[in-house]
């Protein structure tokens, strides 16, 4: 029953949040990818800093559990899949969660998202065994890897380092960029975007 | 265009949101229950979809082998969706919800399409919708192939430090931001 609370509890602040941040609002997704506003990505390169700093720092001091670490297995399928993402996430200005959370801010067009999203998963369960005759979906680079050895878990290494000090690299290494990001990489003359 | 949240006081939220799940739970993910809502669909219309099995791990098997794979892990939690994974979904529906109530809801003109799609492709609903509703198809089915979205991938895979994460990322940003480019010239 505890789990259904911190579901509750953890959705319910990880939806309000995505609205707050901007990420229901397509413009601000489309105007990441064609380089114009980079306020969210910005925003999720502090999010996934911060989140790292914290995860890593609360590994090293035995606050976090590495039993609730999940890393999910690479394969080539990942790129192209991240591929096929990237494409509707770009014509659409949503992914699966943010598409989600439009919807129930009350926009159409993430509605039909949505309703497409369940079509695009049907259609990957009934397709599910012939992309994994292609070999689409076999291990690489260890399958479930991190990038270094992280003490409590069990998933192989890409390099021969401290896995919790890369993480907090990493985790260091992502707030600095989203820091130096300019606002807008393309067409710097329009001010708007700061001023509005 | 403002979002309600400076980037820096919105990336230190959503940053100790994702901290709090792995601290508490497991990272966050999304996609996976698409196929979960499918699937409760899929055997509501046809109850043999899913059924008990005593030999598989999970104690339930599909006639469908995605949702029968790794012992009918997805085959379970289509039979009993009040789990972790899907309430939370849920609970993100309405946390947006809420948010969007308490900040006023949105425009009447954005409801339809966002201003960036109306300024390069015109004021036709229908257009968007078409748009949306294949573009939706082709983010689940990429993400269920790569095995995670932009939630589960993207930022719960890079801030741990997993391989598959930054491949993910990879692969979504070279597709998206050249394809923003092409269709999305005129800004406003």
């Amino acid at each position: 029953m505890s789990s259904i609370l911190l579901a509750i509890v953890i959705g319910g602040a990880f939806g309000f949040t995505l609205d707050r941040v901007g990420a229901t609002n397509p413009n601000f997704i489309i105007r990441m990818l064609n380089l114009t506003n980079l306020h969210l990505m910005r925003t999720i390169l502090l999010a996934i800093g911060t989140a790292a700093l914290l995860t890593f720092g609360g590994l090293l001091t035995g606050l976090v559990d590495p039993g609730h670490l999940d890393v999910k297995d690479a394969y080539m399928g990942v790129f192209v899949g991240g591929i096929l993402l990237g494409l509707g996430f770009a014509v659409a200005g949503y992914c699966p969660g943010t598409g989600l959370a439009a919807a129930a801010s009350g926009r159409f067009d993430a509605m039909v998202f949505v309703l497409g999203g369940l079509a695009g998963a049907f259609g990957y369960m009934l397709t599910y065994e012939d992309v994994k005759a292609t070999g689409l979906l076999d291990h690489i680079l260890g399958g479930k890897a991190t990038l270094g050895t992280i003490a409590g878990t069990e998933y192989p290494a890409l390099l021969g380092m401290s896995g919790e000090l890369i993480g907090v690299v990493i985790g260091i290494a992502f707030i600095a960029i989203a820091w130096f990001l300019p606002d807008r990489i393309l067409g710097g003359k329009d001010s708007r975007v700061a001023a509005e | 265009m403002r979002a309600p949240l400076s980037w820096k006081a919105g990336g230190l939220l959503l940053g100790a949101v994702f901290f709090a799940a792995v601290l508490l739970v497991k990272p966050i993910g999304v996609s996976t229950q698409f196929v979960i809502f499918d699937g409760i669909l899929w055997d509501a219309v046809s109850p043999s979809v899913v059924t008990e099995s005593a030999d598989a791990k999970s104690g339930y098997t599909s006639t469908n082998p995605y949702l029968a794979k790794s012992g009918g892990k997805y085959a379970k939690n289509v039979e009993n969706p009040l789990n972790y994974s899907f309430v939370f979904v849920l609970a993100l529906i309405g946390g947006a919800a809420l948010s969007a109530r308490l900040r006023g809801g949105v425009e009447k003109a954005e409801k339809t399409m966002p201003a960036v799609w109306r300024a390069n492709f015109g004021d036709e609903p229908w257009k968007r919708y078409v748009a949306a509703f294949l573009a939706g198809f082709v983010v689940l089915y990429g993400a269920r192939m790569a095995g995670g979205c932009t939630s589960g991938h993207m930022m719960s895979g890079m801030m741990q430090t997993a391989v598959s994460g930054f491949i993910f990322a990879a692969g979504a940003f070279a597709a998206g931001i050249p394809t923003a480019l092409v269709l999305f010239r005129k800004e406003s």
